[in-house]
């Protein structure tokens, strides 16, 4: 670790707090239909996408209809997107240069499950699959839905801890209509331009084809023994529109790259500045909204014990990844991995130079605490407990900021959980700014941990003991059980990130896949919107002396005390068997 | 129900329109206006035919160029299969892969230890750049090969290092194609 390392990762910390009150600010009054200065420009797009698809503006939804409104969305945004990608490789269809065909049917559904529900898991390489209409019209469209749908479930919920005896919790419409507008749309045309301003490729050309300047003999053996030599003159340079892809890609946590590296790749990430604004955009709009709840629900120290939780867990995630990924691979000999202002060192696999161990390790803790799943180095490649503690933030619920929206819905149910607790420890009725939890409301904020943790498992559980699952393993010993791992709770998670030499793209790991990210999204929002419109009928009991604050550090210690027990309880066995046994191994000398 | 589903369909077509069409195009147009190198792929052409981009790393093997890290995209830095190894940090075949580049490398300049990033993949497989320390450990190779002092070499290599951006950003490395094309140029191999 070098002093450069942790200036960095405290420049980090320092902007994101900087940023927290003016985008929570911005998108209180957004969703509050208050006046902002992009009002001249977007009122008038708004109005007319109100007219010609038949909303009501001033119509309020209760929580049921919020959510098959929701679901209805996302059923027909899903389908529409299958279709593209079935139909890509037609002769009418725009776009596609390189005239790739058309992506066969379970690859289609488990990419079109894919990017509907946030996660962007993919089981293709984007430069070698997908046409440009696919990826702008397909693939980046999902990216600004599925995002702006995260944030209005979120102030959907926000809704239900600030009304009182109210049967609404919102417009549905309204609220995806705002946040893509408002909070997405325009961040992005910026950010996209600043991109390629710095490197990042913005056009619909085919592809280039250089001279390598020196010309490479390869051979390749064949499955019969045979040796076969031929000289590569040649580079074909992919392109594409990546920038307008990458804004969204990041600012939505979804984290779907454009190429198959992702945000390793110099097209997408070029340099260090694209790199760091990259890691503030992911955590940015989860780290405002715990603003956003302390405004709207006129509590603001609540929002910032909140957030204080949150930033504690993300500074101990990139401590202990970088800390491990510093100390680099003890079984490589012969090499030298010490930093120095010369050389990044450390574990250097699978990492970029430009970016080195710290922005690495900084970049992996940032996409796991949301859940976004960009990667800018391979976290497959990563020591073993550097890489341990991406899933852990995962299994943990991507609540420490968390994806756009999700991440706040996700914490209210563990707030739920730490009150209900306190409440039992000193035997009192809990509350929770002013609302009583109720069984109701505790059952459905239980029901949300315990499907996750039932996907999760119970999904690894049967790939880790049939031909089908195991097969698609690539690095034996301990850390096949992890990828596998890995891969269930990222696409549970609606993360998108993998240990990314499992290969995924098989019958079984594109269909189980598939329903394992549909099942991570709607099944836990359904209960989150069930335990909204709940909150939202209580009445406001008044504070009394006998009423567990939530604005306070001892809250903020509780909270952080109870996501990691609920976490440690139910997947510690799970990782001593991958990533914990296989750290041992590693220092005790062992390969496989 | 009814209503919300013909909402949910005339809303999908519309906001894809919007967001998935009409957005990428501005951006698009915009960008080629403003910053037309950078969004076309920051190509290199060189006497009317084009030999890469800035942005992306290429193979190197004739011991009178400067050698980019190893790579796993494709058969090697070939960027329609961008990717790394994926290679678990216990995998043998990992500490087989690194022990063969430590042997083939470690003769042409046996005093000084290899540094990591010189025998490791990159994330993307397209790497453009090595760190310093992996220029200065080749820097006796290309200098014998060339026929020029190791100064000369150093210069160059000097010329094609950046620092960390702002001074703190990132780190310090070396464009290894626009480093091999300046020797090309200053001093031509026989």
């Amino acid at each position: 670790m070098t002093a450069n390392g942790w200036l960095q990762i405290a420049l980090f910390f320092v902007v994101l707090l900087a940023v927290t009150k003016p985008l929570g600010v911005f998108m209180a009054r957004v969703f509050a239909g208050e006046k902002t200065f992009l009002d001249p420009v977007l009122r008038p797009i708004e109005r007319l996408l109100y007219r010609t698809t038949g909303i009501d503006e001033k119509y309020e939804m209760d929580w049921k209809e919020y959510a098959v409104s929701m679901l209805l969305f996302s059923a027909v945004s899903m389908l529409v997107l299958y279709l593209i990608e079935r139909v890509q490789g037609l002769k009418w269809m725009p776009w596609n240069p390189q005239h790739f065909a058309n992506v066969e049917a379970h690859l289609a559904f488990n990419t079109a499950a894919s990017f509907t529900t946030n996660t962007n898991w993919q089981n293709y390489g984007g430069e070698n699959t997908m046409s440009y209409f696919t990826q702008m019209a397909g693939l980046a469209y999902h990216n600004f839905v599925s995002a702006g749908v995260g944030l209005a479930l979120a102030i959907a919920i926000i809704r239900g801890i600030a009304r009182k005896e109210s049967k609404t919790i919102g417009n549905f419409w309204v609220d995806v209509t705002r946040a893509m507008l408002w909070v997405l749309a325009p961040a992005c045309l910026v950010i996209a331009l600043i991109f390629v301003s710095q490197g990042t490729t913005q056009n619909l050309r085919p592809y280039d084809t250089a001279k390598l300047v020196n010309p490479q003999t390869i051979s390749t053996t064949d499955s019969n023994g045979k040796t076969t030599t031929q000289t590569v003159t040649d580079q074909v340079i992919a392109q594409g529109p990546v920038a307008s892809q990458e804004a969204i890609k990041i600012l939505g946590t979804n984290g779907g790259g454009f190429v198959n590296a992702n945000s390793a790749h110099p097209f997408e990430n070029p340099n260090p500045l694209t790199n760091f604004m990259q890691i503030v955009m992911i955590l940015s709009l989860g780290s405002g909204l715990t603003y956003t709840l302390g405004r709207m629900t006129g509590s603001q120290r609540h929002g910032w014990a909140v957030w204080a939780a949150m930033a504690l867990l993300c500074l101990a995630g990139v401590t202990i990844i970088y800390a491990m990924e510093a100390h680099g691979n003890p079984l490589l000999h012969g090499i030298d991995q010490h930093a120095s202002a010369m050389q990044p060192g450390g574990n250097m696999e699978g990492k970029e130079v430009r970016f080195g161990i710290a922005n690495t390790a900084l970049f992996a803790t940032a996409t796991t605490d949301a859940s976004c799943g960009a990667v800018n180095g391979m976290h497959d490649s990563f020591t073993p407990l550097g890489g341990m503690i991406p899933m852990v933030n995962i299994m943990i619920g991507e609540v420490i900021f968390g994806g756009v929206g999700a991440g706040l819905y996700g914490i209210v149910v563990f707030i739920v959980l730490a009150v209900f607790i306190a409440g039992l420890m000193v035997g009192r009725t809990p509350e929770y700014l002013g609302k009583k939890i109720e069984a109701y409301d505790v059952k459905m904020a239980m029901l949300t941990v315990l499907i996750f943790c039932l996907i999760v498992l119970g999904l690894t559980a049967v790939s880790i003991v049939s031909p089908f699952g195991t097969g698609s393993i690539s690095n034996p010993g301990p850390h096949g059980l992890s990828q596998i791992l890995y891969a269930y709770t990222s696409m549970a998670g609606n993360n998108g990130s993998a240990f990314a030499g499992l290969n995924g793209n098989t019958p079984w790991y594109n269909v189980s896949g598939a329903f394992d990210m549909l099942f991570g999204r709607f099944f836990m929002v359904i209960p989150v919107l069930a335990l909204a419109g709940n909150l939202a009928r209580k009445k406001i009991v008044p504070e009394s002396s006998g009423t567990f604050p939530v604005t306070t550090p001892l809250f903020t210690f509780l909270l952080i005390s109870v996501i990691l027990i609920v976490s440690a309880l139910t997947f510690f066995p799970a990782l001593s068997l991958g990533p914990i046994l296989e750290h041992l191994l590693m220092h005790a000398g062992k390969v496989f | 129900m009814k209503k919300n589903l013909l909402i949910s369909i005339w809303f999908t077509l519309a906001t894809t329109v919007l967001l998935g069409i009409i957005y990428p195009l501005v951006v698009t147009g915009i960008a080629q206006v403003i910053f037309p190198k950078q969004a076309n792929g920051s190509l290199i052409p060189q006497n009317g035919k084009l030999v890469g981009s800035h942005l992306i790393g290429q193979p190197f093997t004739a011991p009178g160029y400067f050698w980019s890290r190893p790579s796993a995209a494709g058969s090697g830095y070939d960027p329609t299969a961008s990717s790394g190894s994926n290679l678990g940090p216990t995998n043998k075949a990992l500490q087989d892969r690194v022990a063969a580049s430590v042997q083939q490398l470690q003769p042409t300049n046996p005093n000084t230890p290899i540094p990591a990033d010189l025998v490791t993949t990159s994330g993307s497989g397209l790497d453009p750049d090595i760190s310093p320390a992996s220029a200065e450990f080749q820097i006796p190779r290309v200098a014998k090969e060339r026929g020029i002092s190791e100064q000369e070499a150093r210069a160059a290599v000097a010329r094609h290092t950046k620092g960390r951006q702002f001074g703190f950003l990132g780190e310090a490395r070396v464009n290894v194609l626009d480093l091999n094309l300046d020797l090309d140029a200053a001093h031509p191999m026989h």
